[in-house]
């Protein structure tokens, strides 16, 4: 194997002009945690929600619920974002899916990447926010009632401050899946980690280093995340569970 | 408002079932590799030996910190190129598929291993105890004793993490292969019936994945109670 190793091609002037390939490589790791933090809020956001709905007595509300979950569930990622990207703007009518097409490529892509991420996630938010209100003992619920509490009383006062405490560990992990599946948003042609990497290998030739420097930007952000939850489980761990205090 | 055409579709169903075979082909594969070397990994991670379990644990940790298209990629760009030059096989060989097959196995055994990993710690250990105090060596003990129970506990999520696995091959798209999706792309593309057929697409992964949850909780129902 001779390969000539060059680690210096980072610095050098990228095809471009205006950046080195070190700058190419940052734009796509902000772009990866911009797309991924974005995503998140509305996973957690539509999550939570779809989550609680789940367990509501109500049954139309509940089926809602249950087929939007199987719904993003059962069809893969890279399908989905397919369907944001090249057909719903299709559907749309006339006037705005003209206007979206009209817009700036980059947004359009980020928009439909933010989207289809943002869903997709927010069925396994709600899915882990389900598994929280279920695990809490079934007293509380009867206390809260008992107590003269609606059931969305009991709901926000009782049972939903102990259940989002709950669900925060098995949420970490799907947080740490939400920066790795935003790569799967490369295929649509957004500038994030691994295409910047595919980009790398095409222009400097080097593709030794410029995938291993995208891997390690991964690994980076993983520990950082792990690091950064780990420390935020422990502070609001419920006393008298295990791992709690 | 868009009007539907789905005319294209017929004629393109023995195309898209090609497609399908080098779905299941990978998936297949993908969980039988999987579930070998994830089981290896797992008795490694769980082993005294540190050297083992410190490989192990490196391991499932570098392939779970990674994304599965990261992967796709180091094995369409470069690892055939470095296994061309390591066992001079010719330039140009299509290496694609063998290639993708052997990234996701790879990948997924990280996955696999940490349900096996669950299944195994989840047998008492008086178990072993018993084992050895019967006279059985440890991997008898394992061998004859553990896994077999550990085994039964994780069918379901096994064949969970298979379903995940199913919809997950659909990002061989990376490396340019026709696959299901990638067949139903092609003819999309073709056509100029891009809507239709990434519809049809997404409406056959969820009737394939739905209906094998399905079976996949009835099962895990005749299980606990049995």
């Amino acid at each position: 194997m001779n390969y000539q190793w060059n680690w210096g091609v980072f610095l050098q002037p990228s095809a471009s002009g205006d950046d080195t390939y070190l700058g190419w490589m940052f734009a796509g790791f902000k772009m990866t945690i911009g797309l991924s933090l974005s995503a998140w809020v509305i996973a957690l956001l539509l999550g939570a929600l779809v989550g609680v709905l789940r367990t509501v007595p109500n049954k139309v509300l509940a089926g809602f619920a249950t087929a939007y979950v199987e719904m993003f569930r059962n069809v893969p990622l890279l399908v989905q974002l397919f369907i944001w990207y090249f057909v719903l703007p299709e559907l749309l009518p006339a006037s705005i899916g003209d206007a979206y097409k009209q817009s700036n490529p980059v947004m359009q892509q980020f928009l439909a990447s933010m989207i289809c991420l943002g869903l997709f996630t927010s069925a396994r938010v709600a899915e882990q926010v389900r598994a929280g209100i279920y695990s809490l003992p079934r007293g509380q619920k009867n206390a809260g009632l008992a107590l003269g509490f609606t059931l969305p009383q009991t709901y926000r006062f009782v049972m939903l401050p102990m259940a989002f405490r709950l669900v925060v560990p098995p949420l970490t992990s799907e947080f740490l899946n939400i920066f790795k599946n935003s790569a799967v948003c490369s295929t649509i042609g957004l500038l994030e980690l691994a295409a910047q990497g595919r980009q790398l290998v095409d222009y400097t030739a080097q593709p030794f280093e410029s995938f291993i420097a995208v891997t390690l930007s991964y690994i980076i952000i993983n520990v950082t995340v792990m690091t950064l939850m780990h420390k935020f489980e422990r502070r609001i761990a419920v006393p008298g569970y295990i791992g709690g205090k | 408002m868009y009007e539907f055409d789905w005319s294209s579709i017929p004629g393109a169903l023995p195309f898209l079932w090609e497609g399908m075979k080098v779905t299941l082909v990978i998936t297949v594969q993908a969980v039988l590799i999987g579930i070998v070397w994830g089981t290896l990994l797992a008795m490694m991670r769980l082993s005294p030996i540190k050297a083992l379990s410190w490989f192990a644990a490196g391991y499932v940790n570098l392939f779970r910190a990674v994304p599965l298209v990261m992967v796709l990629l180091w094995f369409f760009l470069i690892v055939p190129e470095f296994v061309g030059q390591l066992f001079n096989i010719p330039r140009g060989t299509d290496m694609r598929l063998s290639s993708a097959m052997a990234g996701f196995a790879l990948f997924e055994s990280a996955y696999y291993s940490e349900i096996i990993r669950a299944g195994i710690q989840s047998v008492p250990k008086g178990q072993i105890s018993a084992a050895s105090a019967l006279g059985m060596t440890y991997a008898q003990a394992m061998r004859l004793v553990v896994l077999p129970q550990a085994f039964r506990n994780m069918v379901p999520l096994l064949l969970t993490q298979g379903i995940i696995l199913f919809q997950d091959t659909s990002l061989v798209y990376v490396s340019a292969l026709a696959d299901f999706f990638g067949a139903a792309y092609k003819v999309g593309d073709r056509d100029g019936r891009l809507v239709e057929m990434l519809l049809f697409a997404g409406a056959v992964y969820f009737v394939i994945c739905f209906s094998a949850s399905l079976l996949v909780k009835r099962l895990q129902k005749k299980y606990s109670t049995a």
